[in-house]
């Protein structure tokens, strides 16, 4: 067997992946590309790096087993990776703290970031508040509409928002400003980008910063099962968390390894956001990926109720799993999402995010096909708080 | 057409005394059928190259004048195969040299294997594509070399020396000094280490060096075109027609041009 090593010195996960950025960014994306190969082979990084992992966030995190879940469902044994019990709710200040703590290190006080629903806004924020950064952060206006209570957290913390009424005034235009800040501003800034997306290293580095959870969760089943799972299940937007979770065991082939998408409303109505599923090749943001576009290279908006998948591109290294096969993905409806959330809530008395709740929907189906020996483990990418409001929305629109 | 015609016009202008000036404006804004009347008024307003934007839905290298006029080109059902279409039909009419700016993209989703010689058959000189790096050159470098198309590259204040004349050596055409840090956009100053950048880039380019980025006066206009061999003006064009000024077009194109002014 080989072993997984991507990607390769340009940046590029097979066909994919790359530095597709204006050449005022290449200075900055190559000096960045060079400060995280220093600090990955620097221990007193990694000490710090821990320090505030264990600390500050809250890591080691459990692995859960859901009991009660597994015997209603009365298939295979499901475990849950509880991201959602990290300071802030979910797994995305994994990536931030990495990543500000690179910034300090290349000499940035500022930070720019994009967010769609607000949690890596304020996971973002949260990391500038503790480590004395600047910090602008780039929302849509319909976003900003649809989350006032994220924005105030994040004014809370100190952050300056900036609404984005370009385009669609969603999570893609909040990145094409967050871009345009950080060429603007690219000497004394450095941008966090919240996902397994943008120009090299980007991809690679925050696929790194969120691989903890998988490394944690290889740990805790071997403790706790004396084996690896059968099967490991994520929901992706962009990707993050399922990357995390799923590159520690890239090389171990049994381990089946499934992604899950949303398909909001249903692929045949067009208005989703399951970019593998559905979706063809092209460049978005600094990368060759996967994409929803139209037949003229038109990049489309995507459609979900969880606004954290609410994005017309895929990571590249995804867009790489998926042609080889390594991963299967698959997509799940937003009602499919509802139900998903209202069983875990009443069964495990765990609110899940909307987004963790596609997967979770996907692990029942898996779980009612399989058999008690097996095991599969979930990421439980973030909580649900954020969501309720959405959710009561939607709940009394179904009745 | 082809490199060497966009080169040629930019040293026919320097030689009698003046600069070049290269106009860009968005296709299909506001609708594809202006097109041809857009590109004969700045032909006869002398105009030595006519940059030509192709719209995309994404543009992150753009300031809000070029974003806007994107949005209206996409409005009004501009496609790449569209454009491309009207140029063909109007080729004999323009004799200004033209390129294209176009993010990657809607390059790939046409086909890289076909897009380049459907271009040059439109009559379109060269391409300029802003989020193609030298890194990632090697995705079109076998179906731009079967045409004649210049490629013209992008430099920048921020690019370290050695990559500075590396571009400068490979650019054909022109070579685009991006006068600025930052997106397309008018800016009210100019950067004192603009002077120095152009020298840099001249001494190692055997094309003409025009500058861009954030100009929008004649004053402007001139005090740029002075430091090399010409200068682009994008949003300030784009804005002027959009409000239907095009006199004052011609007003900058003759800063650069006549050269008495200069």
């Amino acid at each position: 067997m080989t072993t997984y090593a991507q990607p390769d010195i340009n940046g590029q996960f097979g066909q994919f992946g790359g530095r597709f950025v204006p050449e005022t960014l290449m200075r900055a994306v190559l000096e960045l590309e060079e400060a995280y190969k220093e600090a990955q082979n620097d221990p007193e990084f990694h000490k710090l790096l821990e320090h505030y992992l264990k600390d500050y966030i809250g890591r080691e995190n459990p692995l859960y087993y859901a009991e009660n879940l597994t015997k209603k469902i009365g298939g295979s044994k499901i475990y849950f990776k509880r991201e959602d019990l990290n300071h802030t709710g979910a797994h995305k200040i994994n990536n931030t703290i990495g990543q500000a703590l690179l910034a300090i290190r290349m000499g940035k006080k500022k930070i720019v970031a994009e967010t769609g629903a607000g949690q890596h806004g304020v996971a973002t924020a949260t990391v500038c508040a503790l480590l004395n950064l600047d910090c602008v952060i780039y929302m849509g206006e319909e976003d900003i509409r649809r989350q006032q209570l994220n924005v105030f957290r994040m004014e809370l913390l100190g952050a300056r928002v900036e609404s984005v009424s370009q385009g669609s005034g969603t999570l893609k235009d909040a990145v094409n400003e967050a871009m345009r800040y950080w060429v603007t501003n690219v000497e004394d800034t450095h941008y966090i980008i919240g996902s397994v997306l943008g120009p090299h290293p980007f991809p690679q580095m925050v696929r790194d910063f969120q691989s903890v959870i998988g490394k944690e969760t290889k740990k805790q089943i071997l403790e706790k099962e004396g084996r690896l799972p059968d099967e490991i299940i994520a929901c992706i937007g962009g990707g993050s968390n399922a990357m995390g979770i799923f590159h520690p065991f890239i090389n171990d082939t049994e381990v089946k390894l499934t992604g899950v998408e949303a398909a909001g409303s249903g692929i045949h109505s067009g208005k989703h956001a399951a970019t593998l599923t559905a979706g063809d090749v092209g460049v978005l943001h600094g990368s060759l990926m996967y994409l929803l576009q139209n037949d003229d290279g038109q990049i489309q908006e995507a459609h979900s109720i969880s606004a954290g998948l609410d994005y017309p591109g895929v990571g590249p290294e995804h867009s790489y799993l998926h042609e080889t096969k390594r991963v299967h993905y698959t997509s799940v409806t937003d009602n499919e999402a509802l139900d998903a959330l209202q069983l875990m809530s009443r069964t495990e008395g765990i609110i899940p995010a909307l987004e963790t709740a596609h997967a979770i929907h996907y692990a029942v189906e898996s779980a009612k096909a399989g058999n008690p020996e097996d095991i599969i483990v979930v990421c439980l990418s973030g909580r649900g708080d954020k969501d309720v409001n959405t959710v009561k929305a939607a709940l009394e629109e179904r009745e | 057409m082809g490199k060497i015609a966009i080169q040629e016009a930019i040293e026919q202008v320097n030689a009698r005394g003046a600069k070049a000036f290269v106009p860009y404006i968005m296709a299909g804004d506001p609708s594809l059928s202006e097109l041809k009347d857009q590109l004969l008024y700045l032909q006869e307003s002398n105009a030595t190259v006519v940059e030509l934007g192709i719209p995309f839905s994404d543009p992150v290298a753009d300031g809000p004048t070029i974003q806007e006029a994107g949005k209206r080109a996409l409005k009004s059902g501009t496609t790449l195969p569209k454009i491309l279409s009207v140029l063909k039909e109007i080729k004999d009419d323009i004799t200004v040299p033209i390129v294209l700016m176009t993010y990657i993209n809607p390059l790939f989703k046409y086909g890289l294997g076909k897009v380049f010689e459907d271009i040059e058959a439109a009559g379109v000189s060269g391409l300029i594509i802003p989020d193609l790096p030298l890194e990632q050159y090697s995705l079109i470098e076998t179906h731009i070399k079967k045409t004649d198309l210049a490629l013209i590259q992008l430099v920048t204040l921020m690019s370290p020396d050695q990559r500075i004349e590396k571009l400068a050596k490979l650019s054909e055409g022109f070579v685009y000094a991006v006068s600025v840090t930052g997106i397309t956009g008018e800016r009210a100053t100019i950067s004192d280490q603009l002077e120095g950048f152009i020298q840099k880039l001249k001494k190692h380019s055997p094309v003409p060096v025009l500058a861009g980025f954030g100009i929008s006066s004649p004053e402007q206009v001139a005090q740029v075109a002075s430091l090399g061999d010409g200068v682009i003006v994008g949003s300030k064009i784009v804005d002027l027609q959009h409000k239907g000024e095009q006199s004052k077009i011609r007003e900058l194109i003759h800063a650069a041009t006549q050269p008495s002014v200069i």
